[in-house]
């Protein structure tokens, strides 16, 4: 049995951004959905449920239209779902969506593991994790590729880039996971159904001790510009030449541009 | 497992679906809405004009909080040849006034509000599922299948759209026929809100439509333009068949009307910002299937609803009668206790009563006079051609207008065939 808690951000689609002719990026309509490494953690705590049992609480700190995402999660096989009201409009730093993190996760009782994706796909900071397994005074384990548990304990592969390590750590523990951990499943329609009918607890800050003002002491991270930039294409074209000549302007140019060689 | 049941499951959250399962959902009736796409209107593409006065009769005053686009109070008729233009212009200040005539919507919102409103009226939605088949027992329709899953209903009402894979399964219809189905292209251009109330010379939020006739290497089809707020959509509807004998692609029809310089200048400095295709079933009445079965009803662009008479392309409006028109039939069955074919056979009244069908009679013959290639080639050719020989001035002996035009039909069309065509646009019209 392990009682899991799986972090999950109700990200901006950042694919659906445009740039207004003044250079700002453009929020306003640019649809929200749960951040993709955040499903393979959610597939993941899946897998270890179906291995172990026990249970999935999915957590949120996000808009109130968050529950449209996390029902999603709950699709996924979460037993219930949490959604911590952000009065900022996602303008806090990752500080602060700790601090309201951490507070959920002790009013919501015991754990034996949270799982987070390695970074969102809107901000991508990957602080999250680690900062919040600092707050709650946790073992951390980042970029797990895999993910197995062994005798109470958490045993992952960690994706090092150059190198891999398989690490072992007692419970309760933090584990970040990476898009090659699994592929997230996508949800019958029957599993849909039975989302609809699993529990869904909306706090607002004030209800875990917290306020707005508190928050924004904590978040010492200030944007002070936001901008756009667009990248054009260059739009170049080999005319009709020979064969040889054509490829090896195609070879300079890409060389030029450092789409080839280092 | 429990088994899932529903009194009603709606396959598709378009116009038509989203109203028969806000009708029901209204009157106490479980029902649920199940979505292929991520969200309702992710896979629509419609141009986007929706006639009102059919909507106000369900979702009164929609449009003080639906999100639509424009008013159309311009409507253009455009018939293309080469470089030069001959438009049909008429402008109806009155349409701007409450329950007005016609909307530009960009389906992706329109549609979410009106999925909203099912939901808000107690339907279940979901969305990002695909209903792959029916559940029959004896030849009944039961429920529906998706992936592995298995959901049942008293009734399933079909509004899935024009590909309309369950109305197959229902054993209502055949494969489709590629001189009965029309491809259609769409692309919306974004332009500045003023530049639009400029260009087209309409009031604040009034806007203009363009049917166009011709400059399509002689395909058989139409284009059409339509303002909404801060965007233009234009786009090509294009027989499957007749692109196939000419051997050319319909992106590059498309591309071809946006260089003809009475479009190309009206969408000028405009940012194109989608593209979507989709197919479309313009064959009129002889098209539509049987549209009940025991257990199943269908709707909308499923059951092939749709009237082009050159002047209007409808759709939407009509989709969203029938699916009102479903609602009470279904509504209906609930009370007797039996959803036999003979009991939703109702339905099918109620399409009378509404107007759907009877219009889709009215304007059969209109598919016919799209076989006839000269609507879409010599005609608006000869039009064109008219008018540059009476508007232009030579040094040369000058003729009578029908002097002109006798000359110009030489080795285009007889006059008798002429004459033939004009009856039959008579009788479709």
């Amino acid at each position: 049995m392990v009682d899991i808690i799986v972090c999950a951000k109700y990200a901006w689609d950042v694919a659906e951004i445009k740039i207004d002719p003044s250079g700002k990026p453009v929020l306003e309509g640019v649809p929200r959905r749960i951040s993709d490494i955040d499903k393979n953690a959610m597939e993941a705590a899946v897998n270890l449920k179906e291995k172990h049992g026990g249970t999935i609480k999915a957590l949120c700190f996000g808009p109130a239209s968050a529950k449209d995402g996390l029902k999603e999660l709950l699709a996924m096989g979460a037993d219930e779902a949490y959604v911590v009201e952000d009065p900022s409009g996602g303008m806090l730093d990752t500080a602060a969506t700790v601090e309201a993190l951490a507070a959920a996760i002790q009013k919501m009782g015991s754990f034996d593991l949270i799982l987070c994706g390695e970074a969102t796909t809107d901000g991508y900071t990957g602080q999250v994790g680690p900062r919040l397994a600092g707050k709650l005074g946790i073992p951390q384990v980042t970029y797990a590729r895999s993910l197995s548990l062994e005798d109470g304990s958490v045993v992952a592969e960690r994706d090092l880039e150059d190198a891999y390590i398989t690490v072992k750590v007692s419970m309760p523990a933090l584990v970040s996971v990476t898009r090659e951990i699994n592929v997230p499943r996508i949800p019958s329609l029957m599993a849909i159904l039975k989302a609809s009918k699993k529990p869904m607890t909306t706090w607002k800050l004030e209800d875990l001790g917290l306020s707005k003002e508190k928050l924004e002491e904590v978040s010492t991270l200030k944007t002070v510009k936001l901008e756009g930039f667009a990248v054009e294409r260059k739009r170049l074209i080999i005319k009709e030449k020979p064969v040889e000549e054509a490829v090896q302007e195609l070879v300079s140019n890409l060389l030029k541009e450092k789409v080839l060689g280092v | 497992m429990a088994e899932e049941k529903f009194d009603v499951i709606v396959v598709g959250a378009g116009p038509a679906g989203s109203t028969a399962a806000y009708m029901l959902a209204k009157e106490g009736l479980s029902v649920l809405l199940v979505e292929r796409g991520r969200q309702a209107g992710a896979k629509n593409m419609t141009g986007g004009i929706i006639y009102s006065r059919i909507v106000h009769e369900v979702f009164p005053r929609f449009w003080e909080e639906a999100p639509v686009e424009r008013a159309i109070t311009s409507y253009n008729i455009v018939f293309l040849n080469g470089r030069s233009a001959l438009t049909l212009n008429f402008k109806c200040p009155r349409f701007a006034d409450p329950p007005y005539n016609a909307f530009s919507v960009l389906r992706a919102k329109f549609d979410q509000w009106m999925a909203g409103k099912a939901e808000e009226a107690g339907a279940m939605i979901v969305t990002g599922a695909t209903v792959d088949d029916l559940v029959m027992e004896d030849g009944k329709v039961k429920g529906i299948r998706s992936g592995g899953d298995e959901i049942f209903a008293d009734v399933v009402i079909d509004a899935e759209g024009a590909k309309s894979l369950l109305v197959e399964k229902a054993g209502l219809r055949g494969d489709f026929n590629p001189a009965d189905v029309s491809v259609g292209v769409k692309e919306v251009v974004e332009l500045p809100e003023e530049v639009i109330d400029e260009r087209f010379a309409v009031g604040k939020g009034e806007g203009a439509a363009f049917t166009l006739i011709g400059g399509l290497q002689g395909v058989v089809g139409g284009g059409f333009l339509y303002t909404n707020k801060s965007s233009l959509s234009l786009g090509i509807v294009a027989r499957i068949d007749s692109l196939m004998e000419k051997k050319v692609k319909v992106h590059e029809l498309i591309e071809d009307y946006k260089m003809h310089p009475y479009i190309s200048r009206l969408i000028e400095g405009g940012s194109i910002v989608e593209y979507s295709a989709a197919i479309l079933h313009e064959r009129g009445l002889r098209q539509v299937p049987k549209l009940y079965t025991d257990g199943f009803l269908v709707t909308g662009s499923a059951a092939c609803l749709l009237i082009n008479n050159l002047f209007t392309l409808r759709g939407m409006d009509l989709a969203v009668a029938s699916g009102a028109a479903a609602a009470k039939a279904v509504l209906r069955a609930k009370q007797k206790g039996d959803f036999s074919a003979s009991t939703l056979s109702a339905y099918e009244s109620f399409l009378r009563e509404n107007f759907v069908l009877t219009d889709m009679e009215t304007f059969s013959r209109v598919p016919d006079l799209m076989d006839n290639r000269r609507v879409f080639t010599v005609y608006p050719e000869l039009l064109c051609l008219l008018m540059e020989s009476l508007f232009s001035v030579h040094p040369a002996p000058t003729m009578k207008a029908f002097r002109r035009l006798r000359e110009l039909m030489k080795g285009r069309v007889g006059l008798f065939e002429a004459l033939g065509d004009l009856f039959k646009v008579y009788r479709a019209l």
